[in-house]
């Protein structure tokens, strides 16, 4: 049955946001997976709550296909046997499934068992979000993780990190290869696993959004978004339309200012130092402009419940309009001289590929996703205002490697400079917030923002007197991060930074 | 080739001032006179992230571009903590990551620096201290500067980094 059909099944998950809910038994959880999978839908996130009657938990499941965004939940009790995995239907569910067994202690069926964020900071039998009295108490010395061994004349391992060789993220990398080239790459992470999850709780609900923006610092505006959009659509409420365009307008700014920066270490990881060096100043600038438009350079804590920190005044709509006009020309001849120029195009093209059918059977999503044909954007399939109003122009390619995701980027930059020019010569004059109700006891709500790495899902609950009780945070990095291991094969370890980049996954919006 | 060479010498050289030494950010005394003697002005760097949510290294990578220019001063990233005076730390410090933030600091020559970057790094910010997170840098090895600011801008990135070595 299509997902539509499941959709129309479903109850309403809140009163705004198009996400429906559908409570289902251990059978009908596993074919309307297989189901999904079959229909091309994505899995946006799985994750454990506990039951409303604080009996017993609900594994959780978030699926989102063209038109219709549909939440299964299984209702299970510790006694239960393991749950039904997901991996067979959507390979990323399993590190899902292994976090959520750190967390919780709830076992699924798939058969990886290896701990995923618990490594050694807290004692294997306590579970840190199901009772919330767990303390540090590790030995911080982690067991050996038991990678898998590739085995043959010649193979060796390189062991990378968790502190690499650059300003990144931790985490670790175990390459198995033969003389450079590599024949299997093995993700470790959870290196920055902070427990944001248990510290949402810590939080009055109207000022989770504080929290939730730095998930991902890179994603800060897409983050609070979600959070907001979750929070007001539990009390019911719409934002002025004007808050609306700004919110909007900020994510665009964001995606851009990721793009650039990335697409200039992309030159640089190619050995074309000029493309870091310009990208980069063009970044400031329009970090700078940002700065001057709403008193951020990356915009954290610019969306809030209820609208936007603070309206965009005359003189900053002027500045960033003026930017954004001159950037794109400047872009767009960067993106000439990267496509003349030969040693470029050489580490580029063919680097890193997924195919479109292995982006498929994976689950590939976000920009990575539509370099590899895989078209869904949040922004187009489900969208919320004032995307409802643009006529976004979806960009895709085939082809699945460093170059295509290079094209993508270029192309999204191109997008969001008119996207953000016309939001800045039709913004609705009317406030830029209202007040936001805090929701009561027991409510639940959902966002789901397209933000430039992809789709950023959140889940809020409310707790007693303006409290949260659950929030779960999710970023695309959890669905692209195994494919990343399948991207590298076959390549020379050297193009691994260049292929890396070219997805630049987080690991502090995965680890959490 | 013509367009690249065309369009370095359009552009120029962009490169701002560097900021003031800012004492205020000091927090521990260090045996500056003897770093002095040795480096001068010539300072490498080693970053870690112990556990930020990725916004201080944004602002972190910014002293590399050619407005900050921070290579021009005579300070660098360098890539293994062998080769570092100065040990930049951003975030919390995750439970996860503390054994790896002390062999880096370990790991170092002396004498070295410590610089704990944004309020993570100050006072553990909004991830404060839980199962999963140790807080503040101080919390797990000595910290000699320390700029707070969520993220701290690049100008104070700079300037943190240049108390170190006033």
């Amino acid at each position: 049955m299509p997902v539509r059909l499941w959709w129309d099944l479903a109850a309403p998950a809140t009163q705004a946001a198009g996400m429906r809910r559908l409570t289902v038994d251990a059978a009908t959880w596993v074919r309307a997976a297989e189901e999904f999978a079959a229909a091309d839908a994505h899995l946006l996130a799985l994750w454990v709550a506990r039951a409303p009657n604080q009996e017993g938990f609900l594994i959780r499941a978030a699926f989102v296909a063209a038109g219709a965004g549909l939440i299964l939940e299984l209702p299970i009790a510790d006694c239960d046997p393991p749950y039904p995995g997901l991996e067979p239907f959507f390979p990323a569910a399993s590190r899902m499934q292994r976090a959520a067994y750190d967390l919780w202690g709830l076992r699924a069926t798939d058969p990886d068992r290896r701990p995923w964020l618990r490594h050694a900071a807290w004692p294997e039998d306590q579970y840190p979000l199901r009772n919330p009295a767990v303390m540090a108490a590790g030995t911080g010395i982690s067991e050996a993780y038991r990678f898998v061994r590739v085995a043959g004349d010649g193979v060796h391992e390189i062991p990378v990190g968790p502190v690499h060789a650059g300003i990144i993220e931790p985490g670790h990398f175990r390459f198995s290869i033969v003389g450079e080239k590599v024949l299997r790459l093995e993700e470790h992470l959870g290196y920055v696993h902070k427990g944001i999850e248990r510290r949402f709780t810590d939080f009055p609900i109207l000022e989770g959004h504080r929290l939730a923006a730095r998930v991902s610092g890179d994603c800060a505006v897409a983050y609070a978004w979600a959070y907001c959009q979750a929070l007001e659509g539990m009390v019911g409420m719409r934002v002025p339309a004007r808050a609306d365009w700004l919110r909007a307008l900020c994510l665009e700014l964001e995606r851009i200012a990721n793009h650039l920066g990335d697409l200039g270490a992309l030159g640089n990881d190619a050995g074309f130092a000029f493309g870091l060096a310009q990208f980069s100043r063009l970044k400031e600038h329009l970090l700078r402009a940002n700065e001057a438009a709403f008193g951020q350079r990356y915009l954290f804590d610019t969306v809030v419940p209820g609208g936007l920190h603070a309206d965009l005044s005359q003189s900053g709509a002027h500045t960033l309009g003026d930017f954004l006009s001159r950037l794109a020309p400047e872009v767009e001849s960067l993106r000439d001289i990267y496509d003349e120029h030969g040693g470029v195009r050489d580490r580029f093209v063919g680097a890193g590929r997924v195919a479109p059918e292995l982006a498929a059977r994976l689950g590939l999503i976000g920009f990575a996703g539509r370099a590899s044909a895989r078209g869904l954007d949040v922004r187009i399939d489900f969208p919320c205002a004032p995307y409802t109003d643009l006529a976004l122009r979806r960009v895709t390619r085939t082809a699945g490697d460093v170059a295509a995701r290079v094209a993508v980027r270029f192309d999204e930059v191109q997008e969001s400079c008119r996207l953000s020019l016309h939001i800045l010569k039709s913004l609705p004059s009317s406030v830029h917030r209202v007040e936001c109700p805090p929701p009561v006891q027991g409510a639940f709500g959902t966002g789901l923002i397209e933000g430039w790495r992809g789709p950023i899902f959140l889940a809020l609950e409310a707790g007693a007197a303006g409290a949260i009780s659950r929030c779960h945070p999710h970023d695309p990095s959890w669905q692209n991060w195994p494919v990343l291991e399948h991207a590298i094969i076959g390549n020379i370890v050297p193009d691994f930074p260049l292929i890396n980049k070219s997805f630049n996954l987080s690991y502090s919006g995965h680890d959490l | 080739m013509f367009k690249t060479i065309k369009r370095i010498a359009a552009i120029g050289i962009v490169t701002e001032a560097a900021p003031p030494v800012d004492p205020q950010l000091c927090v521990r005394e260090i045996l500056q006179k003897r770093i002095r003697a040795l480096l001068g002005r010539a300072l490498c760097i080693r970053h870690v992230d112990a556990g930020s949510c990725n916004g201080c290294e944004l602002e972190v990578h910014a002293l590399n571009n050619p407005i900050y220019n921070i290579e021009g001063l005579g300070i660098k990233f360098v890539a293994s903590p062998r080769h570092a005076d100065l040990l930049l730390v951003t975030g919390p410090v995750a439970s996860n990551m503390r054994v790896a933030l002390q062999r880096t600091y370990e790991a170092m020559p002396d004498p070295k620096m410590v610089v704990a970057i944004g309020d993570c790094g100050c006072t553990g910010g909004i991830f404060g201290e839980s199962y999963a997170s140790c807080g503040r840098v101080s919390n797990v090895i000595a910290v000699n500067v320390a700029v707070p600011g969520c993220p701290p801008s690049p100008t104070r990135i700079l300037q943190g980094i240049l108390t170190a070595i006033a």
